[in-house]
């Protein structure tokens, strides 16, 4: 029974990886860089659920739905002014510029809110679900976690697939050069990924305060690579991929905080990166993409 | 032989070795002469190290054309391997010259091997992925270091990763690394002048290497990997030769610093940390050893000085990042600068921007 609920739990911490996932591996097929400010994006979406729902006492939902508008307009805003242009440079030069902007966030956030952690109320007002009578217990959090993720995953599927833009993405994520060509607005498809990725970031920010509620200026950090190695482990560019990669990522941290060690988890789950990229380099759903010269 | 029949890179290196030389002149006059504010003087062998680590993260990024994100992990295995050698043999060998160099050689080769074992799997991939695994090989170093425990008795050596009453020591036993306190006690060998003849060795270690057939073959992958295989080049061997070497001279860097304090841990070298080496090498221009040289010192002086503007010494080092970035390297950037400069411009971080993109 216990194991149940720590896979429950691992389920749960998964399933934020996952819509963070979603963010990197969005970005990361379109724009071809990888976008380390993405979890710093995820505090910020916290600290503004945070302000609005305890600062300015607005209800839960409002609060999220102001905290994504922000995010979006900071994702845009980054794209705009710090990636776009870059367009074209080394990919070296994109990725310093990436961890330039997040080390901004998170220093601005450091600036802003101070280094005392704020202990954050949970956007999640739902009594816990009791089975097996009493003996497995699964918090609100979990089950709205869960819940959104899946969500989430059909949704941006269905958006991705069914609409115009979202064909436009998959145009852009394929070949840049061919989809212009086309009369496929490229900068405008690249902007709308990234205002994606940060709404569903904000999201993820309060879904993952409301786990764990300590929030700080490095809150962010360490689920965004972490959320990126579930998005190489599922296969970067995916979005079944990162969905996939990100459950199996929190049930492999859960499960090896819960039997292997506390101080351990961290390197038990970068290790899981290393073994991926050594055996499969595209990951569990991955296209293999051979290389021009 | 006059200065007119060096090469054109002889005498920049040549400049470089000055400068250095220069600095530590100037440097080790205040410290006999007393002129040097106590805060600067305990700053002068963690500069050293900062150098020495600056330099050799630009073998890596700079020459080799790859970021790496988990330099302060070697440099924890350089510092962990040599503070261990220290504190288990200080009563053993007492010449306090010949512990430090064993201790030199013992870290260098831990964090080379290091980096060998990393860069086999690592150094397959390319930009992001390398980027995020160097990374994550920082973070499993950091996380293994803080779960270690190690004790010596007179049965031998005891490991545990859960605690020091785990190790089940005799009554003469002694812990030598206690988990997330690290290793306690270290002697304080390392003096500045051990610090500048180290920074001197770098620099010529790797002035000469870049000089060097081996060199040219790294920037060639650099600069274009499928030419460079195309015309016999083997990529791993010369990829594996600058890595471990940048490897093994960050751990040079760790047990410098790791001598000139008495304690140790391994939470020191975290991300961050990789991210300030970072920013001495971009700051100081991708490719040039004699940028990083000068930015690592700067950087680390300019804080201490002016301690009011510490809280925004990260901020600006990112903004600093993101508009370095932007300048050199944005494709506009680079044509308006042209058109400016109409030439003039041929600056280091340009050359650096010619890297091919496969």
């Amino acid at each position: 029974m216990q194991f149940i609920s720590y896979l429950i739990n691992g389920i749960s911490l998964g399933s934020v990886y996952a819509i963070i996932a979603l963010g990197y591996t969005m970005v990361y097929g379109i724009a071809k860089m990888l976008n380390f400010a993405h979890g710093d994006v995820i505090m910020v979406g916290g600290y503004m659920v945070f302000i609005f729902m305890v600062n300015l006492g607005l209800p839960a939902i409002v609060s999220i739905v102001l905290a994504m508008a922000v995010c979006t307009v900071l994702g845009i805003v980054i794209e705009t002014v710090a990636y776009r242009p870059l367009r074209g440079a080394p990919s070296l030069a994109v990725l310093i510029t990436a961890i330039g902007v997040s080390y901004l966030l998170q220093n601005l956030a450091l600036l802003i809110w101070g280094s005392t952690p704020k202990s954050f109320t949970s956007v999640v007002n739902m009594e816990p679900l009791r089975l097996a009578g009493g003996q497995l217990v699964i918090t609100g959090e979990s089950i709205v976690t869960i819940g959104v993720c899946i969500v989430v995953m059909v949704g941006l599927s269905l958006f991705i697939n069914r609409t115009r833009m979202g064909r436009a993405m998959l145009a852009v994520s394929e070949d840049k050069g061919a989809a212009q060509l086309m009369g496929v607005n490229v900068n405008g498809t690249i902007m709308l990924t990234f205002a994606i990725g940060s709404a569903l970031a904000a999201v993820a920010g309060a879904l993952l305060c409301s786990s764990y509620p300590m929030l700080l200026p490095t809150t962010g950090s360490m689920p965004g690579i972490k959320a990126f190695v579930a998005a190489v482990f599922g296969g970067i560019g995916s979005v079944p991929g990162a969905m996939l990669g990100g459950i199996l990522l929190g049930i492999i941290e859960t499960l090896s905080k819960a039997y292997i060690s506390t101080q351990l988890s961290d390197a038990i789950v970068f290790s899981v990166l290393i073994i991926v990229l050594l055996v499969k380099p595209t990951g569990i759903l991955g296209k293999k993409i051979s290389e021009k010269v | 032989m006059g200065l007119k029949n060096l090469g054109r890179t002889s005498r920049k290196n040549l400049v470089t070795y000055l400068i250095a030389v220069l600095a530590f002149v100037i440097l080790e006059g205040m410290v006999l002469t007393g002129n040097i504010s106590n805060m600067l003087e305990g700053q002068l062998v963690p500069i050293c190290a900062y150098v020495i680590a600056a330099v050799s993260l630009n073998l890596t990024v700079g020459i080799l054309g790859e970021l790496s994100l988990g330099h302060a992990g070697f440099m924890s295995v350089g510092a962990f391997a040599g503070a261990l050698f220290s504190v288990s043999m200080e009563d053993t060998i007492t010449v306090t010259w010949l512990r430090f160099v064993l201790a030199l050689i013992i870290g260098a080769v831990a964090a080379g091997a290091m980096g060998v074992l990393i860069g086999i799997p690592v150094l397959r991939l390319q930009g992001d992925y390398l980027a995020i695994v160097t990374l994550a090989f920082g973070e499993i170093i950091k996380n293994v270091l803080n779960a270690v425990y190690l004790g010596v008795d007179e049965n031998g050596l005891h490991f545990s990763m859960k605690d020091s009453i785990a190790l089940g020591l005799s009554e003469n036993g002694k812990v030598l690394i206690k988990g997330a306190q690290g290793i306690v006690g270290t002697p304080r060998d390392s003096t500045f002048i051990w610090g500048f003849a180290l920074v001197m060795l770098t620099l010529f270690i790797v002035l000469n290497l870049i000089k060097s057939r081996t060199g040219r073959a790294v920037m060639s992958i650099r600069d274009n990997r499928i030419a460079a295989e195309s015309v016999g080049i083997n990529i791993t061997k010369y990829k594996m030769i600058a890595f471990s070497l940048s490897a093994a001279l960050a751990g040079v860097a760790g047990v410098l610093y790791a001598h000139s304090f008495s304690s140790l841990v391994a939470s020191k070298f975290d991300y961050n940390l990789s991210i300030q080496i970072l920013v001495f090498v971009v700051l100081g221009g991708i490719g040039s050893i004699r940028g990083s040289m000068i930015a690592a010192a700067v950087l680390t002086v300019l804080p201490e000085m002016l301690r009011s503007f510490s809280e925004y010494r990260m901020l600006v080092y990112a903004i600093v990042l993101i508009v370095m970035m932007i300048f050199n390297q944005s494709p506009k950037m680079v044509e308006w600068r042209k058109r400016v400069f109409a030439g003039r411009l041929k600056g280091a971080g340009h050359n650096a921007a010619k890297k091919g993109g496969a």
